[in-house]
């Protein structure tokens, strides 16, 4: 079976849109190619910083003949019926058609339509073509004399040649001819740009790959991802040191490079002074090169790793050089960041009267930060006001809610109207991944307390559902304060997520919140500070997802709601009662006392559609219970009326677990009930006293959790 | 001239090097400009359908990277080398590579690279694809093909090459403090470094650029100018019913168009525009822009018949 060997080769790919680039390819010639019934055996695609490539193994020689008949009128049918017969058929005469005879309905005509299969070179050079013309660059480009007319091709840079062999492993192959603007199809490709720019002859694949590793090319990414992982542990454990690794740069890395080189670096010491993570920014983030650690210590080397695409005459010396002349420059300027964040703004003056507002000290820098943020005016959101106006409600809702999560008010107060601070500074500005982190630095640097420092970070927290709760209540004060804020203004002014669009990521906000609380113990009434019960059900609806994504039943949640969810606005107290309530259904007493509800419900609710609804409402007839009852029903009732007010009485001091035990005692009551007696008594009177003993039973659970609600 | 050896042997090689290739070679535009691209050299003559190949240097003021003369590696005033070619030839990737050699730079030594970068300017309207050309790690130009300048698509697409000469003087001499550039190629007493040339110019800039531009002199000035450019576009209009419907002022409005950038740079500096009203600046100097664009298509250098 013949393969497919395609290559786009062209000026330089962005690193960051290879791999999509590359599955595109694939998944967009392999289904045309399927849709014309060209089935495969294989197909993987590859991308270089300067082509992208496919290979398709096994497929045919040609596609599957198809025939096809087509009824047409019967003989001697009138003309207009023949006419749009032939046309249909696509026939120019009745000569082309068949007659076919039947006993019943007499002669018709029959067209018989053969289409041979297309050769699979034919189709290939129809598909690559189109594929190429519409192929999803998340940005394209136009270029050289062709841009002047308007429909020019359009590629992710320049594409230069086009390499497109077809044959069986064992033959020769051949070239699918086509053109796509002016470029040929051929079976030519280029090595490394630097060593080896001659034009290479390619059958397929295999040679495809050979030529080009010995043209110093590795058309695998992820195999050049693997090398320079391999060197670059192994350079740094050969300097007793540990590389920090990072998935994201290593991708990127490895679709800059065809030939990865990797070498160390080094840089002054006393660059270290600076913060470890703008260190490591700077050098990932302008200079795409990887760090190393100091085992011992934890903190960073003065060393760095660079991925090189050259195997230079000298060893790599001179790019080695030059690549640490370029991260001390990186280096001086973050050093000039953090020098200049800790001084005084020259424009002081012009700030008093923000300072004063949000009760800021000029004398501290970050303070003058602030004001300064205050005073520029950043906008928050159009609709939410300015950074400076939301400071203001954050520091305000956080003293708030200090005292309700144990924290000190000034303290918390202080740590809000901070925590946006280093939005301002010069390292953020350069780095905004490192808001919160460089506020915390400088707020210890000019002597904040500890808490107040650690909240200007840890007030963004938790960022996913992975990442780690703050506990120093003064952090949860200001994270709470914060989030709130944003969810109670969004929903404010109706910009509420909708299907996959939260472009303020207030889903995320809303599980920040839930986290906070139930993580930290924290009992806050959500309707104090944010009332609004379709914000309340958005809180609801986020925590049956964190339930649900931690593996917990989130029926369980609507069951504890029950119907008067907008009542229930403590997470802490829900989770809390949902957690209770899966133990307790995980226990034999939970399953039987839930079946014999579900079983109490079901004949209640039959019932009730006989005699009418609520027609059991009453409580049972305790005298006839004592004259004309079972023993089993005696039990139950009994039973009922001792669980249900310890349950309730639970449930009203929050003891959950007592809640449950109160219940799991009904259990044997109910089960033997329902073992002994029947409840349908053929005495009307005993029948309406059993069905409300079991309206009884519904009741009792009810003070726990809405039993209906729980599947199963 | 050495490149290697002096900043203005480099500047003068790069000069011959594409004379030679047959660009017209020009000289600096007189204005204050925040980038080689703001010459009309390039942001006009990308418009339209004439072919044009030139390269000058030009200098360029970035008012916000003033150091007061104290970093190494920043100027609020600096040398960009230009080129653009109109339409981008086939092989400019490796006409820049043999630039780079020309000027001292051993491939075979030396990682050369091009990084993605989308190229942008939001007060042009103008946008392109290219890259950040690296040596060494070290950003030494931008490359770019324009797709799209003062609001009007390209056709056909220019390619366009920005060289940082001092990095790379810096690079070729391998220098690190920009100021230790040797800028003349002599010796001893004779050597005058970049600093002989420059630093004063540095801190006495930096001094006006953040503390002392007179904001409110600034604020006018810019409104005049934009006032001028449209007045300037609203009179050079051709008469209804011309017979030749040509543009007669295009190159004057622009001109109002650069210095109203500028100021807008210099404010920026001052730190008195808000970020609010940034992006409502920018937008004015962007309409300038766009007009003028549109002028220049209605002249003869913009290919009106």
């Amino acid at each position: 079976m013949p393969d497919l060997l395609l290559e786009l080769f062209s000026e330089e790919i962005p690193a960051r849109m290879q791999r999509k680039a590359a599955d595109d390819l694939k998944k967009l010639v392999t289904d045309a190619l399927v849709e014309r019934g060209l089935v495969y055996e294989g197909a993987k695609a590859f991308a270089t910083p300067r082509r992208l490539a496919l290979h398709i193994a096994g497929l045919p020689v040609r596609g599957r003949d198809v025939r096809e008949e087509r009824k047409g009128p019967r003989v001697g049918a009138p003309d207009a019926a023949v006419q749009g017969f032939l046309k249909a058929a696509g026939l120019n005469s009745l000569d082309q058609a068949t007659i076919v005879s039947d006993p019943k309905k007499g002669d018709s005509y029959v067209a018989i339509i053969e289409k041979p299969g297309q050769e699979t070179v034919a189709a290939i050079a129809e598909i690559v073509p189109a594929v190429i013309r519409s192929f999803p660059w998340p940005k394209s480009m136009r270029w050289g004399k062709a841009s002047a007319a308007g429909a020019s091709l359009r590629w992710v840079r320049p594409l230069h040649s086009i390499l497109c062999t077809f044959g069986a492993e064992t033959e020769d192959t051949e070239i699918v001819p086509f053109e796509v603007d002016g470029i040929v199809s051929g079976n030519v490709t280029y090595g490394h740009r630097f060593h080896a720019p001659a034009p290479i002859t390619v059958k397929r694949l295999e040679d495809y790959v050979a030529s080009l590793e010995k043209a110093k090319v590795v058309l695998d990414a992820d195999r050049r991802k693997e090398i320079i992982l391999t060197d670059a542990r192994n350079l740094a454990f050969a300097q007793g040191l540990d590389l920090v690794e990072d998935e994201g740069l290593l991708e990127e890395v490895a679709g800059l490079v065809e030939w990865p080189v990797v070498l160390m670096g080094s840089f002054e010491e006393r660059f270290l002074d600076i913060p470890g993570e703008a260190i490591r920014a700077t050098i990932r983030a302008n200079q795409k090169c990887f760090v190393l650690r100091d085992p011992a210590t934890g903190d960073l080397a003065n060393r760095f790793i660079l991925v090189s695409n050259l195997v230079a005459s000298d060893g790599g010396v001179a790019i080695t050089a030059g690549n640490g002349r370029v991260v001390r420059a990186r280096l001086s300027d973050a050093a000039y960041f953090w020098q200049t964040d800790r001084g005084s703004l020259p424009d002081l003056d012009t700030f008093r009267d923000s300072a004063e507002k949000l009760g800021l000290d000029l004398a501290k820098p970050l303070d003058q930060r602030m004001a300064k943020l205050d005073k520029l005016g950043v906008v928050f959101h159009a609709k939410l006001g300015t950074q400076g106006e939301r400071v203001q409600r954050i520091a305000a809702l956080a003293r708030e809610l200090a005292p309700i999560v144990g924290a000190d008010p000034d303290k918390a107060e202080r740590a809000a109207r901070l925590a946006k601070a280093d939005l301002p500074t010069e390292m953020v500005g350069e780095f905004p991944e490192l808001q919160g982190l460089m506020g915390r630095k400088y707020a210890e640097l000019q002597g904040e307390d500890v808490s107040v420092a650690a909240a200007v970070e840890e007030h963004y927290k938790p960022v996913g559902p992975s990442d780690r709760v703050p506990n120093d209540p003064v952090s949860v004060a200001v994270a709470l304060a914060d989030k709130l804020d944003t969810l109670v203004g969004f929903w404010a002014i109706d910009e509420k997520p909708t299907g996959s669009k939260d472009p303020y990521a207030l889903r995320r906000a809303a599980l920040g919140v839930i986290r906070l609380v139930v993580e930290n113990g924290v009992r806050l009434g959500l309707t104090q500070v944010a009332n609004d019960a379709d914000l309340l059900s958005f809180f609801h609806d986020r925590l049956k997802v964190m339930l649900r994504d931690q593996g917990a039943r989130h029926d369980l949640v609507d069951a504890v709601l029950g119907e008067g969810a907008s009542a229930n606005d403590d997470l802490l107290l829900i989770t809390r009662r949902v957690a209770a309530l899966g133990r307790f259904l995980d226990t034999e007493d939970g399953k039987n006392l839930l079946a014999g509800y579900k079983r109490a419900a079901n004949i209640l609710k039959a019932e009730e559609k006989k005699d009418g609804e609520g027609a059991f409402a009453a409580a049972p007839d305790l005298h006839l219970i004592a004259e004309a009852g079972l023993i089993e029903e005696k039990a139950l009732a009994v039973a009922l009326a001792q669980a249900t007010p310890k349950a309730e009485a639970a449930v009203t001091a929050e003891d959950y677990e007592g809640a449950m035990a109160a219940l799991a005692e009904i259990r044997p009551a109910v089960d033997a009930f329902f073992d002994k007696v029947t409840v349908n008594d053929p005495d009307p009177a005993l029948r309406a006293n059993r069905l409300k003993l079991l309206n009884q039973l519904r009741q009792a659970t009810r003070a726990v959790a809405d039993f209906d609600r729980i599947a199963g | 001239m050495d490149p290697t050896r002096s900043f203005q042997g480099l500047l003068l090689t790069l000069q011959r090097f594409w004379a030679e290739r047959g660009c017209v070679v020009l000289q600096p535009y007189d204005m204050e400009v925040g980038a080689g691209t703001f010459h009309p050299a390039t942001t006009l003559r990308a418009l339209g359908p004439k072919p044009w190949r030139a390269a000058y240097v030009q200098p360029s003021r970035r008012p916000k990277d003033g150091r007061y003369g104290e970093n190494p590696n920043r100027l609020q005033h600096y040398y960009q080398f230009q080129v653009i070619l109109k339409p981008s030839p086939p092989d400019l990737q490796q006409l820049y590579l043999d630039s780079l050699k020309a000027i001292g730079v051993d491939l075979g030594l030396h990682d050369v690279r091009f990084v993605e970068d989308d190229w942008e300017s939001p007060t042009l309207g103008a946008w392109g694809l290219g890259w950040e050309c690296w040596c060494d790690g070290m950003e030494v130009s931008q490359f770019t093909y324009f797709q799209q300048v003062a609001g009007v698509e390209c056709a056909p697409v220019a390619g366009e090459l920005t060289y940082g000469l001092e990095r790379l003087a810096m690079y070729v001499q391998g220098v690190e403090n920009v100021y230790d550039l040797n800028f003349n190629g002599l010796d001893g007493e004779d050597r005058i470094s970049y600093g002989d040339v420059f630093l004063q110019a540095e801190q006495e800039y930096s001094r006006h650029n953040f503390e002392h531009a007179n904001t409110e002199m600034l604020f006018r000035h810019f409104t005049d100018a934009e006032i001028e450019c449209k007045a300037l576009l609203a009179a050079g209009e051709p008469a209804a019913g011309a017979n030749q419907p040509r543009h007669e002022l295009a190159l004057p409005a622009y001109d109002q168009c650069i210095k109203a950038s500028h100021i807008f740079n210099l404010l920026d500096a001052r730190g008195v525009i808000s970020v609010t009203e940034r992006q409502s600046y920018i937008l004015r100097v962007r309409e300038l822009s766009k007009a003028c664009g549109a002028a220049w298509l209605k002249t003869a250098g913009g290919g009106a018949i």
